[in-house]
């Protein structure tokens, strides 16, 4: 395996711990309308992820800065090409992280409803929004021979992306969903295990149409594999959370966002960003690649930074470990 | 194509916005976070419950800002693909390193341990929680060091060579270290930490100023305000001494840019320093300019006679070697911008050194002068000389309303840089107008442009209003919980006795929550 390959794998990496950390956090988000009741239960979800949220969102920053180091033309192909919608998601994430911090820092009811709507938006659309940039991504773009995507905003929303973006958003909810129940006590817990359970059946009728549908177009051997222990996976998460096993359920759906964003990027390869132009055209691993030494430098980093990271960021998840519920929320005001 | 909405200049407009607007957060970021670690750490060690109280109050300070410093940051992380793309293919492979290294390292450590520092009051030993906030503060340091190394490389690139693939140019790294580590970078982040040390220490000096004219928390904030003005007169060493330093190495990197700062249009010997200065750009010389000679010289150079070359020679100079063209950045931006860096810098400079002065210890006063700790200083010129009172209203007054000075200058300081490197975007090697997104059409920079102005606008607001009313409310009044931290993580108050409730122990409520 040549260096490029091996970044083209820690790409991956990183999309996957972003979207298995901060897809349960989207899914919090989404919960607080769908979900809570009253104030106090919407303050329990945002507190389940209260200390973690901004630390996940960092999975997004390294994977952008990666791709930048180790694959510049998909960078600046990728990222100025899905202008607008990229644009959105980060007006979403600008707008998510100041709600949280900024929601209880005041009592007046209008402040609060109003950053209350932001969490829930804000949480949603991104959620949406990647779904439909993967799938795109997958799918092919009109990208021209100078690496330039020359197609316009609605040329991403197609079908097919579409869909995509429909599974991301149901998946995360639904991982959201399994994440409340493991971190809440009370009420609200045997709720989130009700709504997991509808939520879960949903996104497995979604989720299977759109893996096939991938497989069909440009699957092979290695990704019908992972698209295999995704449904298993799913499946398997649906009946751990209907027999009450939160954790089990929890790891499972984990495993399919690993399992499912695996076949996007095994079927993906060893392109980066397909032409739908033209074959000749794609940005591949080679092609859209950084030099062997910077490669190679950036493995020392990773290598030596990635574990170091995960080692903190589980002792995090460690120390916060209690489960949360109405009694734990002081009413006043900070 | 009119030339003030081509996609090249929204781009510029927006990236210098959405950056200049990053960094009104980040120098308070970096300098509260250092403060706030070093309160919290008094507390841990004296046990005094005014250190606790003001990490608390200076803390929830931080916190606002830094919500805004993070979210900021992310605009720009994704910023140099959307507008800047070909500028991203042409780098990438040097610059992208740096920026890759940046999140890997520092925003890892700052994000993880502040949500542990925010939600650990009531989970972490004294110690351990003292420890995460030392983290963070270590964490937005590093982020500084790499970002700038990346902007360095820019200024003056180094540790590359230009290759061709697949029939386009582009710069490829040949030596990390070089970038890293080259002078450019070390005195650029030298002098933005010193300016940020300034940053903090005149916010602070301010804001316990205000409440001190008030004469509440006076205990809290007579501490804050010592901190504050030795933090402002350290800065101001530091500024100084890195300037300096940053001057010269800019004379031999980018002449052009320090003589457009000078508004120097013919070469000199000596060359004088500018007070003040109009000009016209266009024949290339000033109408009105008042000068100190032989200053420049000296602090270019070390050396009251030297030589320093004009605008107009650079400019020859430069066609000669890249082509025909104009190589002149925006003079009068370059020359205001670094006069505002310097005078709103410096008039926090001259304040707060007088005020280290004016409000010391006991020691150098006679007795009958003497204040106690929980007592508004008096300001005294001497020993037994005490400021004549409207002097010392008009210093107070004045140090509380220069608050944000520095934060400004530091903008300035951006500006100037950034500015005064046009029009290259990597100095000698790629122009702006080459690194513009192609395929980006202007009526999506212009959304972009507006969206971002006008969210950043109303955020603005939102924050400065929250930041004024944490402020005003002072220090918190400490509760048991916050002064009997567990002594083993997640475990019961520090106080507890041994036969607390275990199932009322479980149903205690968060000592923080959003
Ligand atoms: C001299 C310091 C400095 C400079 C020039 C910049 N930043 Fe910055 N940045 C910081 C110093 C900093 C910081 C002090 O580390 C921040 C401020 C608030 C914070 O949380 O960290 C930060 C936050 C921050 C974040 C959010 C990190 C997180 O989630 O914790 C990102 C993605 C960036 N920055 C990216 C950039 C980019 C791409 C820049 C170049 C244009 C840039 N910053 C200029
Ligand atoms: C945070 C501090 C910074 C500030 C305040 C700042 C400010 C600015 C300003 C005002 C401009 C517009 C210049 C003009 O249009 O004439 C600009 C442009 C630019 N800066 Fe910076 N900058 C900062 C840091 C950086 C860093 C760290 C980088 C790179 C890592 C960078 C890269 C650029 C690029 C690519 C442009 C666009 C090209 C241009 O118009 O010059 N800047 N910046
Ligand atoms: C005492 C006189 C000062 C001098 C001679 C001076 C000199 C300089 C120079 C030459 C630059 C341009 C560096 C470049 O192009 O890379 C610069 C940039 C800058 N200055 Fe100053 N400075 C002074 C005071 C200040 C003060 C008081 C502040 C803060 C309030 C400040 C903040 C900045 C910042 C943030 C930058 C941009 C970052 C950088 O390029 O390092 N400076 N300064």
């Amino acid at each position: 395996m040549e260096l490029h390959d091996v970044w083209f794998v820690l790409i991956a990496v990183l999309w996957t711990g972003y979207f298995f950390l901060e897809g349960f956090d989207f899914g919090v988000g989404v919960l607080t309308k769908l979900l809570a009741r009253d104030r106090t239960e919407k303050r329990v979800l945002i507190n389940t992820i209260g200390p973690v949220w901004d630390g996940n969102e960092v999975w997004l920053l390294t994977a952008g800065g990666a791709t930048f180091a180790a694959f510049p033309e998909w960078y600046a192909t990728l990222f100025s090409g899905f202008y607008l919608p990229l644009l959105i998601i980060l007006l979403c994430l600008i707008i998510r992280g100041v709600a949280f911090e900024y929601r209880a820092k005041r009592p007046e009811e209008r402040w609060q409803t109003n950053w209350e709507h932001a969490i829930f938006w804000t949480s949603l659309i991104p959620a949406l929004l990647w779904g439909v940039a993967f799938g795109n991504i997958v799918r092919g773009v009109k990208i021209d021979a100078h690496k330039e995507y020359v197609g316009n905003f609605w040329d991403l929303l197609n079908p097919y992306s579409l869909l995509g973006g429909l599974v991301t958003l149901t998946l995360f909810t639904f991982h959201g969903t399994v994440f409340t129940a493991l971190k809440t006590v009370g009420d609200i817990r045997m709720r989130a295990r009700k709504l997991a359970l509808a939520l879960g059946l949903i996104t497995a009728v979604l989720a299977l149409g759109f893996l096939i549908w991938t497989q069909a177009d440009n699957g092979d051997g290695k990704s019908l594999v992972a698209m295999l222990v995704a449904v298993v996976a799913l499946a398997a998460a649906i009946v751990a959370i209907k027999l009450g096993r939160e954790g089990w359920s929890f790891a499972l759906s984990g495993l399919t966002i690993v399992a499912a964003v695996a076949m996007l990027f095994l079927s993906l390869f060893p392109n980066v960003m397909p032409s739908s132009l033209n074959e000749e055209w794609s940005l591949t691993v080679t092609n859209a690649s950084s030099t062997p030494y910077t490669l190679k430098i950036m493995t020392w980093c990773a290598g030596v930074a990635t574990p170091i990271v995960l080692l903190y960021q589980s002792w995090t998840y460690w120390v916060f470990r209690k489960r949360i519920g109405t009694q734990h929320i002081a009413d006043a005001a900070h | 194509m009119d030339l003030a909405l081509a996609p090249e200049t929204l781009a510029r407009w927006q990236f210098g916005i959405t950056t200049v607007y990053h960094f009104l957060f980040v120098p308070l970021t970096i300098s509260l976070a250092a403060l706030t670690a070093i309160l919290e750490t008094a507390w841990v060690r004296t046990g005094k419950e005014h250190y606790l109280r003001a990490t608390k109050f200076w803390g929830k300070l931080f916190l606002i800002n830094i919500a805004m410093g993070v979210v900021t940051g992310i605009v720009q992380e994704f910023q140099f693909g959307m507008n800047w793309s070909d500028y991203s293919r042409f780098v990438g492979d040097v610059f992208g390193a740096p920026l890759a290294f940046e999140a890997l390292i520092a925003f890892f450590f700052e994000s993880t341990f502040i949500g542990l520092w925010i939600f650990g009051w009531d989970k972490l030993p004294k110690k351990l929680h003292c420890a995460t906030i030392w983290m963070v503060s270590i964490g937005t340091v590093l982020s500084a060091y790499f970002i700038i190394a990346a902007n360095a490389f820019m200024q003056h690139p180094v540790g590359y060579k230009i290759a061709e693939r697949d029939g386009v140019k582009r710069a490829e790294l040949t030596d990390f270290a070089k970038v890293l580590f080259q002078e450019t970078t070390l005195v650029n982040f030298f002098h933005v930490i010193a300016a940020s040390i300034l940053v903090g220490g005149a916010f602070m000096t301010g804001i316990a100023i205000f409440h001190l004219r008030k004469k509440q928390h006076t205990r809290t904030m007579r501490m804050s305000l010592r901190v504050g003005l030795v933090t402002a007169f350290v800065g101001t060493l530091l500024t100084v001494i890195s300037a300096d330093t940053l001057g010269k190495v800019m004379y031999e990197q980018q002449p052009m840019k320090m003589s457009a700062a000078e508004a120097l249009w013919e070469s000199e010997k000596p060359a004088p320093f500018s007070l003040f200065a109009y000009g016209d750009v266009a024949k290339g010389h000033n109408e009105v300019a008042i000068e100190i000679p032989g200053v420049l010289s000296f602090l270019a150079k070390n050396n009251f006679s030297a030589e320093i070359p004009g605008i107009n020679d650079l400019n020859k100079e430069a066609q000669d070697k890249f082509g025909p063209g104009d190589y002149r950045p925006n003079i009068p931006t370059a020359y205001w911008s670094y006069r505002w860096m310097i005078g709103f810098g410096g008039v926090s400079m001259i304040l707060c050194t007088a005020g280290l002065w004016l409000t010391r210890r006991k020691f150098w006063l006679a007795p009958e002068h003497r204040t106690g700790e929980d007592d508004v200083p008096k300001l005294m010129l001497t020993k037994n000389r005490e400021l004549a009172p409207r002097l010392g209203t008009w210093w107070w007054r004045l140090s509380q309303w220069t608050l944000i000075f520095p934060l400004i200058g530091t903008a300035w300081g951006w500006i100037f840089t950034e500015t005064g490197r046009q029009p290259w975007v990597v100095y000698g090697v790629l122009k702006t107008e080459d690194a513009v997104s192609p395929g980006v059409s202007q009526g999506e920079v212009l959304t972009s442009l507006i969206v971002f102005t006008l969210i950043y606008a109303i955020l603005a607001v939102i924050e400065v209003r929250l930041l004024l009313k944490y402020v005003r409310k002072g220090p918190p009044e400490l509760t048991e919980a916050d002064l009997n931290p567990p002594t083993k993580i997640g475990g019961p108050p520090g106080g507890a006795s041994a036969d607390t409730d275990p199932e009322a122990e479980a149903d205690r409520p968060m000592a923080f929550s959003y």
